[in-house]
């Protein structure tokens, strides 16, 4: 089985990485392979990122409040290049007024602050199993 | 039905055991004289001052700033309206990062998490009608902190105040933003140089101005331990210190004027042992390493702030509360300054009403309370007193570990340090999975309409006008000025930054000119650079 590839990414200027961090590190003990970008990516630069490693999913984490014109932005970047297969989630303070605003954009998973670690971990697992069928047996 | 006594285990969040009792047997050799000393005095361990809060409450300083410099204007005096002494000022992220509102970077940033500046008139908008010698105003900037100091001063200027009478905190720590906050711009030796330029000439030339802040708050809120927090704070304050003295700066010209910006969420007794003990090694240091004779050398003055991850998202009513046991221990911990998280902080820029119970809060506390009656009221308590010396030994065992990875420069640089925390904040998480740090409303007492909280919370909406304004009125400035003399100035800039010198006079100059803070922090960065992030986790 293909472990899921993640490309956990930091997009706009927000400098605060614990929470992006933490869920990188626990992917990668859920035997995921994680990749972080570092702070401070924009969003051709976190497409580009997502392409050439051919990763499954990107995970914007935004705590600036910017998420919804930055989830658009990489959205937008991955179909026009192609890439609109790679499934984008995104966690930070998110209002949950802004939740079906970024579903809309096309996120596949929001995560605001207070979501527990365990959840966020199944949901990946659950996109693992839907990806790569074979293990799910 | 017999019940069965059960003692669990304690250990605090540093790795310190926790006794179910103490007595006099856990201080045993413990010499007062020498650990403690009077208040007021040498190791300054029960406090800085002789009377503390008998003769002067703490200062009370909530941390402000949205949108426009207008908005936040109006923010600052409402504030000090209902008895708020001192201002703390937050920045946009486009400010902080030294990007003009206009720059491509800043669109959907711009007066977000606080307020925009681009230029002198912004900031003599936002300090209208606010006399600089009337009233003490930090800013939580760093990277372009040399920038936005050099604005203050000339609006002091403007309004006829001689730089030796304003009274600013700029953070200027930029140590601590590489390990944590993120609003490096240049790389580690350059960001260095600016803080010492900043530092030294408001040794020279501003003598009330307190040019750095070193914090562990925010290295603490990115996930290390309170002993961690302490020892990386300590490191990094020998770190600029030796900076100094390399100035050729005399110890005493400038460590009376530097001071500290630290958290103290999680337990009580820890906190108050973790700031006992960081005084007096403070104290220790700054005499014996560093040769300081005047006693305002050797003392830790802080501001002691709540920590939003304290906080919880969940019942968000609850936070109200832990922010009361927050103000206790900052008091315990003998406080110069108290900042209070929100208690909307989970879920939005802080509302009025919500800024206005933390500052309530800070007042009940000092007032009503009697937790202010006397000095350190918890000295010589044998629990206390015991774990005062388990942390000294703590931090400095963290601190020896930071020597081993090549001093604090070297392991900010490597990003071995910024690794750990991140390693710290995991444990953390899956502490508060298991349960083994208990937090209620999240892993005990959870409510059952744990998923409809908040919803009734005022949510603060950026105006997309306000950005607007913002642009209208830097297009205008562009236009309006002076530009050759903006680009002189810029052109003068980037010459000294080639060279040695001390940077504030020509960052002054062009502040005077009107050159943009995306301008100023642009030459400088044709000179030194970015900063490339070794990454981690």
């Amino acid at each position: 089985m293909r472990p899921l590839k993640v490309l956990i990414a930091k997009p706009g200027l927000d400098g605060h990485d614990r929470g992006a961090k933490v869920v990188a590190q626990a992917l990668r003990d859920a035997g995921m392979e994680v990749i972080y970008t570092g702070l401070k990516r924009n969003p051709e630069e976190i497409v580009a990122g997502a392409v050439q490693e051919d990763v499954d999913v990107v995970g914007l984490s935004i705590l600036s409040g910017a998420h919804t014109l930055l989830c658009e932005r990489v959205v937008r970047g991955l179909r026009a290049a192609g890439a609109g297969g790679i499934k984008v989630a995104v966690g930070g303070t998110i209002p949950q007024a802004d939740v079906a605003t970024l579903q809309a954009a096309g996120a596949w998973a929001v995560f605001p602050t207070g979501t527990p670690l365990p959840a966020i971990i199944a949901a990946f697992q659950q996109l693992g199993r839907v990806l790569d069928p074979a293990a799910a047996r | 039905m017999a019940k069965e006594k059960k003692i669990t285990d304690v250990v605090l969040h540093s790795g310190i055991p926790v006794k179910p009792v103490y007595g006099p047997g856990d201080l045993a050799g413990f010499d007062p004289a020498r650990e403690l000393g009077a208040p007021g005095e040498y190791p300054f361990t029960r406090g800085i001052h002789p009377e503390m809060y008998r003769a002067r409450a703490w200062t009370m300083r909530q941390y402000v700033g949205f949108g426009t410099p207008g908005e936040t204007n109006g923010r600052f005096k409402y504030l000090m309206s209902h008895g708020q002494d001192a201002l703390n000022v937050a920045f946009d992220l486009p400010t902080q990062l030294g990007l003009d509102s206009d720059d491509p970077r800043a669109a959907g940033e711009v007066g977000r998490v606080g307020m925009a500046i681009d230029s002198l008139a912004d900031m003599e908008e936002a300090f209208d009608g606010i006399a600089a010698d009337r009233v003490s105003v930090s800013f939580t900037i760093n990277s372009v902190a040399a920038i936005i100091q050099a604005m203050y001063m000339v609006v002091a200027e403007k309004q006829g105040i001689g730089w030796d009478r304003i009274v600013t905190t700029p953070q200027n720590d930029i140590l601590k933003e590489f390990v944590a906050r993120g609003t490096w711009v240049y790389p580690v030796e350059p960001s260095l140089r600016l803080v010492a330029d900043l530092a030294e000439f408001c040794a020279r030339r501003a003598p009330r101005v307190n040019p750095i802040s070193v914090c562990g708050y925010h290295i603490r809120e990115a996930g290390c331990t309170p002993a961690q927090e302490m020892a990386y704070g300590l490191a990094i304050v020998a770190a600029y210190t030796e900076l100094l003295l390399r100035r050729g700066l005399d110890v005493d010209d400038f460590a009376p004027r530097l001071s500290f910006n630290f958290t103290c969420w999680g337990k009580i007794f820890e906190e108050v042992a973790k700031f006992r003990a960081g005084r007096r090694l403070y104290a220790r240091m700054m005499k014996e390493r560093f040769g300081a004779r005047n006693p305002k050398s050797m003392m830790f003055r802080s501001l002691i702030g709540g920590g939003g991850s304290a906080f919880t998202v969940q019942e968000p009513e609850n936070n109200i509360v832990r922010g009361a046991y927050l103000a206790l221990t900052a008091a315990l911990s003998g406080a110069q300054t108290m900042a209070l998280p929100t208690y909307d902080e989970a879920y939005t820029i802080p509302s009025s009403r919500a800024q206005l119970i933390a500052l309530r809060t800070m007042q009940i506390c000092a007032e009503e309370s009697g937790v202010a009656d006397t000095v350190d009221p918890l000295g010589g308590s044998y629990y206390v007193e015991a774990l005062t010396t388990e942390m000294e030994q703590k931090i400095l065992e963290e601190m020896a570990h930071v020597e081993t990875l090549g001093g604090i420069i070297e392991a900010v640089k490597s990003g071995a340090i910024q690794a750990e925390v991140a390693r710290q904040a995991y444990l953390f998480e899956q502490k508060l999975l298991s349960g083994e740090i208990p937090k209620v409303g999240v892993n005990r007492h959870v409510a059952p309409d744990a998923e409809s909280q908040g919803r009734d919370l005022e949510l603060y909406r950026v105006d997309p006008r306000a950005a607007e304004a913002q642009l209208a009125k830097l297009e205008r400035l562009r236009g309006e000025r002076d530009p050759r003399a903006v680009s002189r100035a810029l052109s003068r800039l980037r010459d000294e930054a080639r060279g040695p010198g001390n940077l504030m006079e020509p960052i002054l100059d062009a502040v005077r000119a009107y050159a943009t803070l995306g301008e100023m922090a642009g030459a400088l960065k044709d000179v030194f650079g970015e900063h490339k992030e070794p990454v981690r986790f």
